[in-house]
């Protein structure tokens, strides 16, 4: 039985149906979440899709990360389950407090659409470990919020702990910390990102396929609980 | 009932590039003087007895703010 991947849905969510296809793409199952509801569906991974959950109100992921749906994938987490957060899901994670930070409105002001090359700088996380660490790869980045932010304690102490997943390559595309591009927890289970590992899984849709790896990376993750299950 | 007012504002060291695009445009408007603009948010609350000033924290601590990036003051105005 295939690994089954959950994947979350609020109002104002966009990228929820590319997540879906990305983990079937991986070969494993896709599970629909809905923000209201508490029940996980007894998934073995959580993806918080990107998009505008409730409009950005007060700020990206403020309020999304109250939805009862996050308190079972904070719970969850705490056990160790694989989470992934992409562009508002990396968001709403640092708001729920799962990944330390937060994101804020790019340098420059505009929202940046393009693709973007991105280094993998942890290739040891449940996201990850499919590339080889240094790797360049090519990424969809679409946000305008999308500046990574934190204390220059909390910053040294994710490069100390080399919990810097992927870090901006080629430019620096909206002022965040150290080039940060996406980050890991404590025990690299939970990971959270600005661009879209989903929209480069087919060079017939996207840039490359160099986002697969992400999804694969969880797929080998939970393949072992799968068969024990 | 009170109304309360919870002013949300970037942390000093947090660059805000929205504060600055305002201060950029004020001396193309003719505006001269103006060294510095930040911007952030204010909320009006209104707010009956039971709700106690370490409830009012934690709102703003909580949820109206992000710690992490910004500051916060909770005021009561007089009625």
């Amino acid at each position: 039985m295939s690994p089954r991947i959950g994947v979350i849905t609020f109002p104002g969510t966009l990228d929820d149906v590319d997540a879906a296809r990305a983990v079937r793409y991986a070969d494993g199952e896709a599970v629909s979440l809905w923000h209201a509801d508490a029940d996980l569906k007894g998934v073995d991974a959580v993806i918080v899709p990107g998009g505008f959950s409730y409009g950005d109100y007060l700020r990206c992921g403020a309020i999304a990360r109250f939805a009862p749906v996050m308190a079972s994938v904070v719970e969850a987490a705490a056990k160790g389950m694989p989470v992934l957060g992409i562009c508002n899901g990396f968001q709403i994670l640092c708001e729920a407090g799962l990944l330390p930070g937060a994101l804020v409105r790019n340098e420059k002001l505009h929202f940046v659409c393009r693709d973007q090359w991105l280094r993998v700088e942890n290739n040891a996380t449940a996201w990850s470990t499919r590339y080889d660490q240094g790797a360049e790869v090519l990424i969809p980045l679409k946000s305008g919020e999308g500046g990574y932010m934190a204390s220059q304690e909390t910053l040294d102490r994710l490069e100390g702990d080399g919990r810097v997943v992927f870090r901006y390559v080629g430019g620096n595309p909206n002022g965040s910390r150290n080039d940060i591009a996406g980050i890991t927890s404590e025990n690299g289970r939970v990971v959270g990102l600005m661009p879209h590992p989903e929209h480069a899984i087919d060079a017939l849709t996207g840039p490359s396929d160099d986002g697969l790896g992400v999804f694969f990376s969880a797929l080998d993750a939970l393949k072992p609980l799968a068969t024990t299950a | 009932m009170a109304r309360v007012v919870v002013d949300v504002m970037p942390k000093p060291e947090i660059l805000d590039p929205q504060g600055q695009a305002v201060a950029g445009a004020l001396p193309r408007l003719g505006f001269q003087g103006v060294t510095e603009v930040r911007q952030g948010k204010h909320f009006e609350l209104e707010v009956d007895d039971s709700v106690d000033d370490e409830t009012l924290a934690k709102i703003a601590e909580g949820f109206l703010a992000n710690p992490v990036i910004e500051d916060w003051t909770v005021r009561r105005l007089e009625a």
